[in-house]
């Protein structure tokens, strides 16, 4: 058992491009969730068209990788906009369920042999992200690697990461300031007693439009880092899990707080990649008896994945507010 | 009429048809940039001696191949790129044609060293069968489907009815009562499917009381937000799933049981013994449990905790116990709707959570917490999925109910038959 390894494993992962890409995601949710009280679970969805809008620019249009990024920005935007006039005035669970199926609606459009000629179908998509690796100022010969043992990184990955990293931060501060303003105030007082704010001369529903547009368009940024990292989308990486693995993360690191999705979403592919390297090394050692060996051999990441839905579960029972959340800001009775 | 008496497990055929690119790249050669496939009907048909033509995008012949006696053909191309395959149907056996939908020409995309699986799906159902008789049929498949819905959705509706929780992992249950059966059927004494359908629903009831009485009931204690609860039932959904992949595996399988069976025919309708059994079992369940809401003592407890549970509670009703027999019917209904859909499409793991977004449309569609709008919801949503495959591809045919179920609530937000009530 090689403890460097996992450690080394978890600690990429956890800074990776995956961890990044969460890690928007997330920060778009907790606008949603966290500060307004949507139960929005089709967050996938704008992760989605924030890759594909990407993704089919470059490779099907053949427009500059740099148009690309704002048509996905926009398609994530035009999502919120079309979600949230027929479903923000719907009752919670409602506006939980529709979310979900708007979202699984698109990644079936998406991923049909009818699409192939626009989306590449069940084929993916994949384009050549050449205009933002041109910018890489790390060198990236075959035999450069950044950092200690496992936990490296290729030079393009170091660009990718440095980057998205970058994004992070500043995306988090402008959720601090927004968050922080008479606006963000209104978001809250939304989340805490809607009738309350109405009765205050507020307008609920355009205020939830806003909060949905903003969260919508931060989890377009995670599409875009995804697209640009694997150059392409695959329609089976938009299954609805990826919602829920977000909704892990942002109830990890503290819901309604400003670093809590950045630190959940480090958390959590730490502790996933740990879990399945783990296993893996486990899987591999002499004294194992071979049965239960020939049992994990291959199921690591099943395991793992498990593992996400029993952390939800014990999150719920135990320490809802998270590692840095405030308790009384998760009693909502979210309506 | 149909042509051919001897009907073959169509729905099965289909699947496995649609299975075969796991099959089919055991025989490639790796490394090779190729296109292949094996044309088949079932299990154990075969087709020898059909013509399969190449082009390249510009309309070019790349190659043809004939299938050889397993069925299985090949065709080599010079590189990665996007083809045409065709097949010529003229070569296919008598009575045999391409399946509803299934286009004779197919686009496809392969990568350079790869082996790309190209799926004819083949069957009985010869293209030209008159609008009229295929209308008919995905009517009656759409009404098959529905039922199962609407089964599967009374524990949901019910559930949430009496507790307000409303549950994400009752998807998983449906898949536990169609995997349970499976290894009751296949590998457990290899039971007949009847015997372990029967040992499903009571292994699934136990479940749900085990759910309600060790988890669920404590949960009500806390008074846990109802975003929490909700949370619960998605790590659970999440959970159970990932349990199901562990041990049953990924790979969709069939039951042992009434796979290949004599068609009978009831005018435009051509219909299996066992769809017959399983409508009217859906039915029998339904009315069973329409009369006990009804006429009962236990139904009139039920309708009170489902109205009021602190009223029903001051009254002398003993809440707890009410809920406890509403998880156990709910989910023993929950399996044996997994046991029927597991016998019209194979089982898989994720043959609960594609079922669990129908069912919420089904019955919020109808209206939440609605028993009769539950199972008019789940009508119309089958209904609709079913019938739509007549003008779209069948592949899309989940978008059809989704998109009506946004549709509704946007014109009617409380559902079908359900009473308004202001939020937001």
């Amino acid at each position: 058992m090689d403890f460097d390894i996992i450690f080394g494993n978890a600690a990429r992962a956890a800074f990776g491009p995956e961890a990044i890409i969460l890690a928007l995601a997330a920060i778009g949710l907790n606008i949603h969730f966290g500060f307004t009280g949507l139960l929005n679970f089709g967050q996938v969805g704008f992760i989605m068209l924030g890759a594909y809008g990407t993704s089919v620019a470059v490779a099907t249009f053949g427009w500059s990788l740099w148009v690309g990024i704002p048509i996905g920005l926009f398609l994530a935007l035009a999502l919120a906009v079309a979600l949230g006039i027929p479903t923000l005035r719907l009752h919670a669970v409602m506006f939980a369920i529709v979310t979900i199926a708007a979202a699984e609606i698109i990644r079936i459009l998406i991923g049909s042999t009818d699409a192939i000629g626009l989306t590449g179908g069940p084929l993916s998509v994949s384009f050549d992200a050449g205009a933002f690796f041109d910018l890489n100022p790390y060198a990236d010969g075959p035999q450069d690697r950044y950092g200690v043992g496992t936990f490296a990184f290729t030079g393009q990955q170091m660009w990718v990461i440095t980057v998205g990293w970058l994004l992070v931060a500043l995306v988090s501060f402008g959720v601090f300031l927004i968050i922080r303003s008479p606006w963000g105030r209104v978001l809250k007082s939304i989340r805490e007693d809607q009738d309350a704010a109405r009765s205050l001369g507020k307008n609920v529903f355009s205020y939830k439009m806003q909060a949905l547009m903003i969260g919508g368009v931060i989890g377009g940024m995670a599409g875009v880092i995804d697209a640009i990292k694997t150059s392409g989308a695959d329609p089976n990486g938009f299954r609805p899990q990826v919602t829920f693995y977000t909704y892990t993360a942002l109830l990890l690191g503290g819901t309604a707080t400003y670093l809590g999705p950045v630190l959940g979403a480090i958390l959590f592919w730490f502790l996933r990649e740990w879990i399945e390297s783990f296993l893996r090394q486990l899987a591999a050692e002499a004294w194992l008896p071979g049965a239960i060996a020939d049992f994990l051999e291959g199921s690591e990441g099943i395991i793992s994945v498990g593992m996400v839905g029993l952390a939800l579960v014990l999150l719920m029972l135990f320490r809802p507010q998270g590692i840095t959340g405030n308790r009384i800001e998760m009693q909502l009775d979210a309506r | 009429m149909r042509r051919g008496k001897i009907l073959l497990g169509l729905a099965l055929g289909l699947l496995m048809a649609l299975a075969v690119p796991a099959l089919a790249q055991d025989g490639a050669d790796h490394g090779q940039t190729q296109l292949n496939g094996t044309i088949r009907f079932g299990f154990d048909q075969f087709f020898e001696g059909v013509t399969i033509t190449v082009a390249d995008s510009s309309g070019a012949e790349v190659g043809q191949a004939a299938t050889d006696a397993d069925g299985r053909w090949s065709v080599p191309v010079p590189g990665p790129g996007a083809y045409r395959v065709s097949i010529d149907t003229g070569t296919l056996p008598e009575g045999i044609g391409l399946r509803e939908g299934q286009e004779s020409v197919v686009d496809a995309v392969v990568d350079a060293g790869q082996s790309r699986a190209v799926v004819f799906a083949v069957g009985e159902a010869p293209k030209g069968t008159p609008f009229g008789e295929r209308a008919a049929q995905t009517v009656f498949n759409g009404f098959k489907f529905g039922l199962i819905i609407a089964m599967s959705a009374i524990g949901l509706s019910l559930i949430y009815g009496t507790t307000g929780l409303v549950n994400f992992a009752h998807g998983e249950l449906v898949t536990f009562g169609a995997v349970i059966a499976w290894y009751f059927n296949s590998s457990w004494g290899e039971l007949n499917l009847i015997v372990a359908a029967v040992l499903t629903v009571i292994v699934c009831g136990m479940l749900g009381a085990g759910l309600e009485s060790g988890l669920f009931r404590p949960l009500r204690a806390r008074r846990l937000g109802i975003f929490q609860l909700v949370v619960i039932t998605i790590g659970l959904s999440l959970l159970g799933r990932q349990l199901v992949q562990l041990f049953f595996g990924a790979e969709p399988l069939p039951y042992r049981d009434f796979q290949v069976q004599e068609r009978w025919e009831f005018g435009p309708w051509a219909v299996t013994p066992r769809e017959v059994a399983t409508i009217a079992v859906i039915i029998a369940a339904l009315v069973a449990v329409g009369l006990m809401l009804q006429k009962t003592r236990f139904g009139k407890a039920t309708r009170a905790v489902a109205d009021n549970a602190d009223l029903a509670a001051v009254s002398g009703i003993n809440v707890n116990r009410v809920v406890l027999i509403v998880w156990v019917m709910g989910a023993a209904l929950a399996g044996l709707g997994g046991v029927f859909q597991g016998l019209d499409a194979d089982i898989d793991p994720f043959l609960g959570f594609q079922l669990l977004l129908l069912i919420f449309a089904g019955v919020e569609l109808g209206g939440l917490g609605t028993a009769y709008g539950a199972l008019a919801g789940s009508l119309i949503i089958g209904m609709s999925t079913e019938v739509s495959t007549l003008w779209i591809s069948p592949e899309l045919k989940f978008v059809v109910p989704l998109a009506a179920l946004i549709l509704v609530l946007l014109l009617r937000p409380q559902g079908l038959f359900g009473v308004k009530a202001r939020v937001g």
